[in-house]
């Protein structure tokens, strides 16, 4: 490369970086489609999908073939332009969160940080601004198909996530407290002291937060156990019900990119990030490349542990009524948040 | 760099064409948003004079019109509601008596 | 490239804006307002307000926005109709709209010397510290305009409870 300008360079690492990002979540999201099928049905004790390839791992493959293949419907009655950008919406405000997280430590080739797309000031609330402008994906795709089942889901949605988005906010404050930035590898960095011990989790004493975090990230993806949104026992499929073929394709892929960058957040938030958990204690070992790959598959590791709590959680958990879902995000998730909040700034009064 | 005159021509345009669809559109719940079209014009030019002076209290100021805005959107929003419980109907035009 | 990003999201807020005039649906205007809300998000950034900017995403088009559009979708709302008012309105309105952004326009570009000054600090202030400055000043010097502006929320909360509840 060294005909090349420094710009250039930049350029060229940059589109590369991005490029290579994109495709791994998108694989990442196919197999998280994988992983889920195969875990509930160990849970509910049966196979999964085990037929194409060995274990089934050509499965997502022949699915996105399958799905990309089916004829798009277009319903009469819909509002056309809405209709196509709603899938739209909802897939990119869902992929475009994963740019400002940090996979592994900094690493840098000709000033390329190689392991995060951008790093921002603001990361945090870039990842909370895009995360609220998804929600236009699904209310705009009920009320598009005009559709009675698919109304009733977006408008569930939608109440749902905004009464939610404020729990999910307020839980993350204890943890910006501590670490005085929302540079999201600023967090992560104030995290990675002692190990295990210096992660917001157990040494931040941030594990209110936590829950209040995951219960409210639950409800933020529309899983289970707050998949009223597209509840089939009561809606069909919910705001979904009039998509077809790669549109619907889309809203799937969204959902599972947002599990994906939900179990992002904790581990970066809680969890150290690409810290190790053992801190110190193991020496380094191997090359350069090993120490900067090490992080990379920590983050990875804690990423999969929040998946699997995910699928866990759906295969054991009933679905919430309408009522009890408000009231538990408003009168439970709301106070204990705030309380948190209060307590946490008391304690580094305290100490500072 | 951009010319501070810009950015409040920019504000002028969106606050006049906010005045406009305040004025033209016979539904409330246009006429609200057209509301919020003039608050964010005002919040331009505000972010403009702060950048201007090197001042933060004009970026203060917009997060106190962000604030109140958002009041302002729950309790007209319910407003609205109850208006469409009593009469079944959004447009201003029918809406005339001050008791039904 | 401050110049460009103002020439494109200024551009496309106007377009926004002239659109949400233009549609007859109440979704249509209130999704143009949203256009409108990001590109303002952008030219904030653009002139060093970056926690403002997030706030604009987060607050304006995050949850107020989702909020018209839920009622909209709740209520029901169809295109408007022309009647005798709308014309009426049309009539004074739009000249009204034209001589207020003549005379604000007049007033800035004769006074185009003054702000023309634009760049006393020079380029974009340090936007590393935007959040601690803004925050610092918001929890010292503004303390109780912050405090009064929050039992303004609660006020609000009670009111919309109060106002949208059935009555028995």
């Amino acid at each position: 490369m060294s005909h090349l300008t420094n710009i250039e360079v930049f350029l060229l690492l940059s589109v590369l970086k991005v490029a290579v990002v994109l495709v791994i979540t998108l694989m990442a999201v196919a197999y998280t489609v994988l992983l889920e099928r195969k875990l509930l049905g160990r849970i509910q004790n049966r196979w999964g999908p085990s037929r194409v390839g060995p274990f089934g791992l050509l499965q997502p493959l022949v699915d996105g073939a399958k799905l990309f293949l089916k004829e798009d419907m277009m319903p009469l009655a819909v509002e056309r332009p809405l209709y196509i950008l709603a899938p739209i919406l909802a897939l990119g405000c869902a992929l475009v969160s994963i740019a400002v997280v940090p996979f592994g430590a900094v690493t840098r080739v000709h000033g390329v940080d190689l392991f995060q797309i951008a790093n921002v000031n603001i990361g945090l609330l870039v990842i909370l601004g895009i995360t609220s402008i998804g929600v236009y994906g699904i209310t705009l795709s009920g009320w598009s198909s005009n559709n009675k089942y698919s109304l009733l889901g977006s408008l569930r949605s939608t109440a749902q996530v905004i009464s939610y988005e404020l729990a999910l906010g307020l839980s993350l404050v204890g943890v910006v407290l501590r670490a005085q930035s929302l540079n999201l590898r600023v967090i992560v960095d104030s995290q990675s002291a002692h190990g295990m011990l210096s992660w917001n989790f157990f040494g931040g004493l941030q594990f209110v937060g936590f829950f209040i975090y995951l219960m409210a990230a639950y409800a933020e993806t529309n899983r289970a156990p707050f998949d009223l949104p597209e509840a089939e026992t009561e809606l069909v499929a919910g705001y979904n019900t009039e998509y077809s073929s790669m549109k619907f394709a889309m809203f799937f892929m969204s959902e599972y990119a947002n599990m994906i960058t939900v179990s992002c957040l904790a581990t970066l938030l809680f969890f150290g990030g690409a810290s190790s958990p053992f801190g110190h204690l193991i020496p380094a070992f191997g090359g350069a490349v090993v120490q900067a790959i090490l992080p990379v598959f920590w983050f990875v590791a804690k990423v999969f542990g929040f998946l699997f709590l995910y699928i866990w959680v759906r295969a054991t958990l009933p679905r919430f009524r309408y009522d009890q879902l408000m009231g538990f995000g408003w009168k439970f998730l709301l106070p204990l948040a705030m309380a948190n909040i209060i307590a946490t700034s008391f304690i580094l009064a305290m100490r500072g | 760099m951009v010319p501070t005159a810009y950015y409040l021509i920019l504000a002028a345009m969106l606050f006049s064409i906010g005045i406009a669809a305040f004025l033209i559109k016979r539904n409330v719940i246009t006429i609200f948003i057209s509301i919020e079209l003039m608050l964010n014009a005002v919040n331009l030019t505000f972010v403009a004079f702060a950048h201007m002076w090197h001042q933060v209290a004009g970026q203060i100021f917009v997060f106190f019109v962000m604030v109140v805005a958002a009041a302002e959107a729950a309790v007209g929003l319910a407003i609205i509601i109850s208006i469409f419980r009593s009469r079944q109907t959004l447009n201003v035009d029918e809406i005339d008596l001050m008791k039904l | 490239m401050q110049l460009a990003l103002f020439i494109i999201f200024g551009a496309l807020a106007l377009g926004g804006a002239l659109n949400l005039l233009y549609q007859r649906h109440p979704i249509h205007s209130a999704l143009s307002l949203v256009v409108v809300m990001m590109s303002l998000a952008v030219l904030y950034w653009s002139l060093g307000a970056e926690f403002l900017a997030a706030a604009q995403v987060i607050v304006y088009s995050g949850a107020i926005m989702v909020l018209f559009i839920f009622v909209i979708m709740l209520l029901n709302a169809g295109e408007e109709h022309r009647t005798n008012g709308s014309r009426a309105a049309y009539a004074v309105g739009i000249p009204g709209a034209a001589a207020i952004f003549c005379l604000l326009s007049f007033v800035f570009l004769s006074e185009r010397s003054a702000l023309m000054t634009s760049n006393i600090g020079g380029d974009l202030s340090n936007a590393a510290d935007n959040i601690a400055d803004v925050s610092a000043m918001l929890f010292t010097r503004q303390l109780l305009p912050f405090e009064v502006t929050s039992i303004l929320i609660l006020v609000a909360i009670l009111g919309a409870v109060v106002l949208a509840r059935k009555e028995q």
